[in-house]
């Protein structure tokens, strides 16, 4: 499948979000498309609280099997996550797991509010009860393609779908 | 490929026993993850799952509070379990001996050992013999090797001065006896820090220390002259006695590091120590408090490194 504009997609993402968001609330990109992502929507969207970004490597699921990611970024969240009105921001929804390891994590900074979900893509392959409240688009791909959100110099954001590696199948 | 014990068969980091062999990017990996560590050590729920249900032996077979608390700590804040073992006070006085010692601990399902232990090669010994699933992490090891001291002094250094590859470094004192020092020079020169020197009387620098590719020098002066970062060894109380020292005050007037002798050093250089000081020995007190001493930040940066090391460890099958 081709995949959709990402630039056109994130038009339509901040939009949806727009009536659905105050300006109190607070973003949290995950590393590494979901940070670009949230850095772009947080300035369309004109939010107050500072951006928060999280690296899910010490919560992932996947550990004892695969041990530590090898490039951990440091989480950073800059505001008082307790009673915060959380959005969670990534680029690719799939298993639900990244998701489950962020909501997680963000825990044992304090206890929030509230936490939605915005998705630039969705491509379906739930295996945990987990869904997003603002949405870009569905897409579909075989099971051993992966969507991958990149970055130009330029600042661009676009989607491309590679064969997963051989190494990571299960 | 030459055969190192420390790494598995995918080359990946199995056992943490010494920094000497150890791939460069093997050890920024350990300092990168360490800076993700950090900001876990400062909020307010202090731990992370990833060793949940598994069991850490710390294994001190020499007494030492402070490495043994801050490997517990890191143990802790990672969710495993942490058992302390003082084996100098338990089996061995009864005389069991360290493999047997190492199997009745395997057999109690742990997954990790952190071995202190005077003997040099005691963490390899136990590497060798244990199961492959457990991880050894040598936390000291008689005079040779003091790894995570090492790597935590290097996070330290980059911490402060970023870049490895324009800086100059001293290390001041009894390098013969020191472990820590022979891990932070193969630490420093495997980062590409081009001037790595080593000052202290004839009687406490190995005879041939030249060949590990440091400069000796015999005089403070002229060893701080411009460094960057200078690093105090621990003067250890039982060297006093022998032939090797005349007198703790005769060190301390040669080789203590007083402001007088740091203000040769560049001015922004900082001072380490691995502790514990001795005050009025080889570091002057309003060094050790004054403002370019990072001694207190080393400690908390050991735990991050430690945390590091712990984690990539455990998850390289």
């Amino acid at each position: 499948m081709r995949m959709p504009d990402a630039e056109a997609l994130l038009d339509q993402l901040a939009e949806r979000m727009r009536p659905q968001v105050s300006a109190d609330a607070a973003l949290i990109g995950i590393y590494t498309g979901g940070v670009w992502l949230a850095e772009r929507l947080h300035r369309t969207l004109g939010l107050k609280q500072p951006l928060g970004t999280i690296d899910v490597s010490f919560y992932r699921d996947d550990y004892q099997s695969r041990g530590l990611t090898a490039r951990v970024k440091p989480s950073d969240i800059p505001f008082e996550v307790a009673d915060a009105d959380v959005i969670l921001v990534d680029d690719v929804l799939y298993t639900g797991r990244t998701i489950r390891a962020a909501i997680n994590e963000l825990f044992d900074y304090g206890r929030p509010r509230r936490i939605r979900l915005a998705a630039l893509v969705d491509r379906g392959g739930r295996e945990l009860p987990i869904a997003p409240q603002f949405l870009g688009a569905e897409v579909k791909v075989a099971d051993n393609e992966q969507i991958e959100l990149q970055k130009s110099a330029d600042g661009r954001l676009s989607l491309v779908v590679n064969p997963v590696p051989a190494q990571e199948r299960n | 490929m030459a055969y190192n014990p420390q790494l598995n068969a995918n080359g990946e980091l199995h056992h943490l026993l010494t920094i000497e062999g150890l791939p460069r990017d093997i050890i920024v990996r350990i300092l990168d993850t360490a800076h993700s560590f950090l900001s876990v050590t400062e909020r307010e729920i202090k731990k992370v799952p990833l060793l949940r249900g598994k069991a850490v032996f710390n294994l001190f077979f020499e007494p030492s509070t402070r490495t043994r608390t801050t490997f517990e700590i890191a143990a802790k804040r990672l969710s495993a379990d942490v058992i302390n073992l003082n084996v100098g006070t338990s089996s061995q006085t009864k005389g069991e001996t360290l493999l047997d010692t190492v199997a009745n601990l395997s057999a109690m399902h742990a997954d990790m050992f952190v071995v202190r232990h005077a003997q040099s090669g005691a963490a390899h010994l136990i590497a060798r013999h244990v199961a492959p699933y457990i991880h050894v992490i040598n936390a000291g090891d008689g005079r040779h090797a003091h790894p995570t001291q090492g790597l935590l002094d290097m996070f330290t250094i980059r911490h402060y001065k970023q870049d490895f590859t324009n800086l100059r470094v001293a290390i001041v004192g009894d390098v013969l006896h020191s472990r820590v020092a022979r891990s932070q020079i193969h630490a420093l020169t495997s980062l590409g820090v081009p001037e790595v020197r080593v000052v202290g009387p004839r009687t406490l620098l190995p005879t041939h220390v030249s060949e590990l590719g440091v400069h000796v020098f015999h005089d403070m002066a002229r060893g701080l002259k411009d460094v960057d970062v200078v690093i105090m060894l621990r003067l250890q109380n039982e060297r006093m006695n022998g032939a090797l020292l005349p007198s703790a005050q005769e060190f301390f007037k040669y080789y203590g590091l007083t402001p007088e002798k740091l203000a040769g050093a560049k001015p922004d250089a900082i001072v380490m120590h691995p502790g514990p000081m001795n005050r009025g020995v080889e570091i002057d007190s309003s060094v050790a408090d004054g403002n370019q001493s990072v001694i207190l930040p080393q400690v908390t940066f050991g735990i991050a490194v430690r945390m590091a090391v712990m984690s990539i460890l455990a998850g390289n099958a």
